[in-house]
C-alpha cells in the first residue's frame, strides 16, 4: 500500500464537511491524520464540492489508515488498484458515458473501450475475446455457470472440498434441487489427485469444477492433466481462476478446460468486474437476462469503467508477469524464513511446490488466528485468518480442515499473501512485529 | 497478566511509531459503554473498542445488531474495533454452570462468572497481546487507589440505581490496577444526554435488563433446551414438617423466595423456603419461616487482600437490587465467612453471592467500598 494512496480518499474526506469536522474534537487524529494530506483533486479536471460540501451522508472516515505506515499481506483478499488502472478508469468514468449499445457516437465510443479490454483480457488469459463474458466478478461467473445447470436437465455435478464459497453454495443448492454433487477429497497438501477426479467425473458427470490456485493455501492443482484427462473423456471443465491470474501462467488455449472464471480486484483492477470465459460451443445459461449486452448471455448495461480497469490490469498482468512471479516468490520466501528464524519451527499449511508465488499460510500453534490477526493490524499489518462471519468473529477455515486440520490448528493458522507494493523493507518489518506480538502472547498466557 | 506495565510495542526493532497510551474498550453496542469509549477518546487515550461475541446469535446481548451498533459507534469515533469470539468459552463457563445450578436447586447469578472471566480475565489477556495498559468497561462503579496503603478499591457509582458492583466482587488486585470505569463519575440520565450531545447512535437505545442468553426470561425454558433431563424431574411440594402439599414440573423452576407459579390451593400465603434437589423436594412455608439469621458464605474473594483476621462489621448484599443488610462477617479457614445478620434476612438464595460492603464508607449506610464477597451455601 506504502507508496500508493488513492487520492480519492483524500478528496472524499475533506469533503466530509460540516459533518465531519463537527466530531473532530472526538478525533484522536485531529492534528496528525489524514489531515495532514495534501488535498489534492482526483484527477485535477473534476469541479469542486457545492458551497458547504456535498450533499448527503458523509462517507465513513478512513480512520488513519492512510497516515500511519501499512503492511498489506492480504492480497489474495483483494488488492490495491494500480495507478495505471485508475487513470485508465477514471478516464473513462468522466468521458465515456455512452452506452455501449447505442448507435450513436458516445456509444461506439464506450463500446470500442468494452471490446478494447474484451482483446486484453483475452490475451492475458490465453483465450480467444469471443470467449470473454463480462461479469460483476468471479462470484456471479461462478454462479452463472453452476446455477445454469438447474436448466439443463440433470445430470451429475463433480467438484472439491476445497472450493471458494461461490461455487461451495451454488453446488449445495443444486444438490438440494436433486442434482447429485461428487465432491472430491484433497490430499494433506491440498492437492487433488487427478485420477480421484476423473474417476469421480466417470462418464456421466455434466460438469467439473475445480479452483485452480486456492485462496487461503494458494495451492496449484495440476490442472494441465486434469483438463487433458477430462478431455479425453468428454466431459466439461470449469477452472475457477481468480487467484491465478496475474501470480500464475493461464494459457486457456494451452489448459483444455471449457470454462474459466476470474476477477479484476485480485489483480490490482476494480472490485465488481469479472468475466466468464466459456470456449466456442460450450454453452452456459445467461443468469441475468435482460438485453443483447455480452451477445445476450449477460444482461444488463456494461460497467464500462470497471471493464476499462480489467482490462488494463490484465494488460499489465500479462505484460509483467515473469518479474512478478520472481519477485513474490523471493519475498515470500524471505518472509518464510524470517518467520522461521524468529519464531522457531512453523507449519506451512499446504504444499510448498505447487503454490502460488505470493502465499503463505502458516500455523502458529497455540495462538489463534483471530487475536494475532487483530494485535497485527493495531500495529499496520493486515492478514487474513479464517473466514469471517457476519459479526466479524471467525471461524476455522474449510480448507484447511479438508486437508486435516484440526479446527485448533486451522484456528491458529494465517494466510500472509504479497502483492504489489510489499517490498523487503516490509517484510523484515513485518517479521520483526511477529516476533514482538507472539512473545507479548506468550507472556499474556502464562501471566 | 503479572506486569501491570504495557508491553512496549516495537522492543528490540524499535519503537512502532510514537504512540499513545492504549486502552481496550469493551463494547456491547449499548450507550453505556459507547460512552465510556467516548470519554476515553476526549482523554486523547488509544482506544480499541472490543465487542465480546459470547452467546450464540439468537441471545439479546451478544447479537449481531448489537456487534453492528458497537462497531457504527466505534466508526464514529474513529477508533479501532474487533470482534472477539469467545462462544465456546462461554458456553463452557457460564451457560452449561447455569444449567446444572439450576438443576442442583440453586439460583444461579451467571452475570458474575461472565464480568470476571470475560470481561476481565479474557479481556485483559488481550489487552496485554494488543500492548494495551488496561480495560475500560461502562460498568457502573469505581476504582480508587488508597494513598496510604496503595490498594485499589473497588467501590460503588456516584448513580446508586445503576450499581453495578454487585457483580464485580471477584476482582482481584492485578485487575483492578488496569480497570478503568468511566461512567463512575456520573448518572444514567447524565450518561444519555453527553451521549446525545457527542450524537452516539446508542445514546437512546433501550436497557438490556435479563440475562443475555435467556432473552425471554424463561430460565427453565433454557435450563430444558441445555439438559433435557430436567423436565422429567418431578417431584413432590413440601411443608416444612414434610406433610405434601402437591407436585411440581422440576426443581430448576423454583426459586427461593418465590411465591407466584406454585400451583398450589392453600389458604395462607405460601413461599419457597428450599430446594432439595436430591430429594426433588420442594420446601415451601410462610414468610417467617423464610427468614435467615446467618448464612454460610464460600469462595470468597477480599478485593484489597487476605482475609481479615478477626470478625468485621458489614453491609451484606444478597441480590443485585438488595438494600443490604447489617451484619458481623466470621472468616472461616479455607476462603469461607460465616455472616450473622443483625435482623433475619428474607430469601438468602443459594447459588447468588452475597458482597460485602464496609459501612463506615460513603453517604448513607449502604456502606460505599465493597471488602469482598462470595457465594451463598446451600
Amino acid at each position: 500500500m506504502r507508496g500508493f494512496r488513492p487520492e480519492g480518499c483524500a478528496r472524499i474526506d475533506a469533503g466530509g464537511g460540516a459533518a465531519a469536522r463537527e466530531t473532530d474534537s472526538l478525533d484522536p487524529r485531529r492534528d496528525g491524520g489524514y489531515g495532514r494530506q495534501p488535498l489534492r483533486s482526483f484527477s485535477g479536471g473534476l469541479p469542486d464540492d457545492p458551497p458547504g460540501g456535498p450533499k448527503g451522508r458523509p462517507l465513513p472516515r478512513p480512520g488513519n489508515l492512510f497516515a500511519e505506515m501499512r503492511i498489506y499481506l492480504d492480497h489474495n483478499a483483494t488488492t490495491p488498484l494500480r495507478p495505471e488502472v485508475l487513470v485508465a478508469m477514471t478516464e473513462t468514468l468522466g468521458n465515456a458515458y455512452g452506452n455501449p449499445s447505442s448507435g450513436h457516437a458516445e456509444g461506439a465510443h464506450a463500446k470500442a473501450l468494452v471490446e478494447a479490454a474484451r482483446a486484453d483480457v483475452a490475451r492475458c488469459l490465453g483465450a480467444d475475446p469471443s470467449w470473454v463474458y463480462f461479469t460483476a466478478g468471479a462470484s456471479e461467473a461462478n454462479n452463472a455457470l453452476l446455477m445454469g445447470l438447474v436448466s439443463g436437465g440433470g445430470g451429475r455435478l463433480v467438484t472439491s472440498t476445497v472450493e471458494h464459497p461461490s461455487v461451495v453454495e451454488p453446488a449445495a443448492r443444486l444438490e438440494k434441487a436433486g442434482m447429485p454433487v461428487t465432491r472430491v477429497p484433497v490430499n494433506a497438501d491440498g492437492l487433488l489427485d487427478p485420477e480421484a477426479v476423473f474417476e469421480a467425473a466417470g462418464s456421466d458427470a455434466v460438469l467439473v469444477s475445480l479452483v485452480w490456485a486456492n485462496n487461503e493455501t494458494g495451492v496449484v492443482q495440476p490442472m494441465e492433466t486434469i483438463a487433458a484427462g477430462l478431455r479425453a473423456r468428454g466431459i466439461p471443465l470449469h477452472v475457477d481462476a481468480t487467484q491465478a491470474v496475474g501470480k500464475w501462467p493461464v494459457d486457456l488455449g494451452a489448459v483444455g478446460a471449457d470454462y474459466l472464471s476470474c476477477s479484476a480486484h485480485k489483480l490490482n483492477g476494480p472490485k465488481g468486474s469479472g468475466c466468464l470465459v466459456a470456449r466456442e460451443g460450450s454453452p452456459f445459461y445467461p443468469l441475468i437476462a435482460g438485453g443483447p449486452q455480452e451477445r445476450r448471455m449477460r444482461g444488463g448495461t456494461e460497467n464500462v469503467a470497471g471493464i476499462v480497469g480489467f482490462g488494463r490490469a490484465c494488460a499489465l498482468a500479462a505484460d509483467e508477469l515473469p518479474e512478478r512471479m520472481a519477485s513474490y516468490a523471493s519475498l515470500r520466501d524471505r518472509l518464510w524464513e524470517g518467520l522461521c528464524s524468529e519464531l522457531g519451527p512453523l507449519r506451512r499449511n499446504g504444499c510448498a511446490e505447487n503454490v502460488l508465488p505470493n502465499t503463505l499460510n502458516v500455523q502458529f500453534p497455540g495462538m489463534p488466528g483471530e487475536v494475532l490477526l487483530q494485535a497485527l493490524d493495531l500495529e499496520g499489518v493486515a492478514v487474513s485468518a479464517g473466514a469471517a462471519c457476519h459479526s466479524g468473529s471467525i471461524s476455522p477455515s474449510h480448507v484447511l480442515t479438508a486437508m486435516g486440520l484440526s479446527p485448533e490448528e486451522a484456528r491458529s493458522s494465517l494466510r500472509l499473501s504479497l502483492g504489489h507494493g510489499v517490498d523487503v523493507e516490509q517484510v523484515d518489518r513485518a517479521v520483526a512485529l511477529f516476533h514482538e506480538l507472539v512473545l507479548r502472547i506468550r507472556r499474556a498466557e502464562s501471566g | 497478566m503479572s506486569s501491570p506495565s504495557p508491553a512496549p510495542v516495537g522492543g528490540r526493532h524499535g519503537s512502532v511509531s510514537e504512540q499513545r497510551v492504549r486502552v481496550i474498550v469493551a463494547m456491547s453496542g449499548g450507550v453505556d459503554s459507547s460512552l465510556a469509549a467516548a470519554l476515553l477518546v476526549e482523554k486523547n487515550l488509544e482506544v480499541v473498542g472490543v465487542t465480546m461475541h459470547l452467546a450464540g446469535d439468537s441471545s439479546r446481548c451478544c447479537s449481531l445488531e448489537d456487534a453492528d451498533d458497537a462497531r457504527r459507534v466505534a466508526e464514529e469515533l474513529g477508533i479501532r474495533f474487533y470482534v472477539a469470539n469467545y462462544t465456546e468459552e462461554f458456553r463452557r463457563e457460564v451457560i452449561d454452570v447455569f444449567a446444572d445450578e439450576y438443576l442442583a436447586g440453586r439460583t444461579p447469578i451467571p452475570c458474575v462468572a461472565c464480568n470476571k472471566r470475560f470481561k476481565f480475565d479474557y479481556l485483559m489477556e488481550r489487552a496485554g497481546i494488543f500492548g494495551a495498559m488496561g480495560v475500560a468497561t461502562g460498568h457502573y462503579a469505581r476504582v480508587r487507589q488508597n494513598e496510604r496503603t496503595g490498594a485499589f478499591e473497588l467501590r460503588r457509582p456516584r448513580d446508586l440505581q445503576k450499581d453495578q458492583t454487585y457483580f464485580l466482587f471477584q476482582l482481584d488486585q492485578a485487575q483492578l490496577a488496569r480497570t478503568y470505569f468511566p461512567l463512575g463519575e456520573l448518572t444514567k440520565e447524565e450518561v444519555r444526554e453527553r451521549a446525545r450531545n457527542l450524537g452516539l447512535k446508542t445514546a437512546d437505545k433501550p436497557e438490556s435488563q435479563e440475562i443475555c442468553f435467556v432473552p425471554g426470561g424463561d430460565y427453565a425454558e433454557v435450563v430444558e433446551k441445555m439438559r433435557p433431563e430436567a423436565a422429567s424431574r418431578v417431584g413432590e411440594i413440601v411443608d416444612t414438617r414434610g406433610s405434601v402439599l402437591g407436585r411440581h414440573s422440576g426443581v430448576h423452576r423454583f426459586t427461593v423466595g418465590q411465591r407466584h407459579g406454585l400451583g398450589l390451593n392453600a389458604n395462607r400465603r405460601l413461599y419457597v423456603i428450599s430446594l432439595d434437589a436430591d430429594a426433588r423436594r420442594v420446601v415451601v412455608g410462610s414468610e417467617s419461616e423464610l427468614a435467615a439469621e446467618g448464612a454460610e458464605i464460600f469462595d470468597v474473594n477480599w478485593i484489597e487482600g487476605p482475609a481479615p483476621e478477626r470478625p468485621v462489621r458489614a453491609r451484606v448484599q444478597v441480590r443485585h437490587r438488595h438494600p443490604g443488610a447489617g451484619a458481623t462477617l466470621y472468616p472461616l479457614p479455607g476462603r469461607a465467612v460465616h455472616v450473622e445478620f443483625d435482623e433475619p434476612v428474607r430469601a438468602v438464595s443459594p447459588g447468588q453471592a452475597a458482597v460485602f460492603y464496609d459501612p463506615a464508607t460513603g453517604n448513607d449506610d449502604r456502606g460505599e467500598r465493597v471488602l469482598g464477597g462470595g457465594w451463598i451455601r446451600g
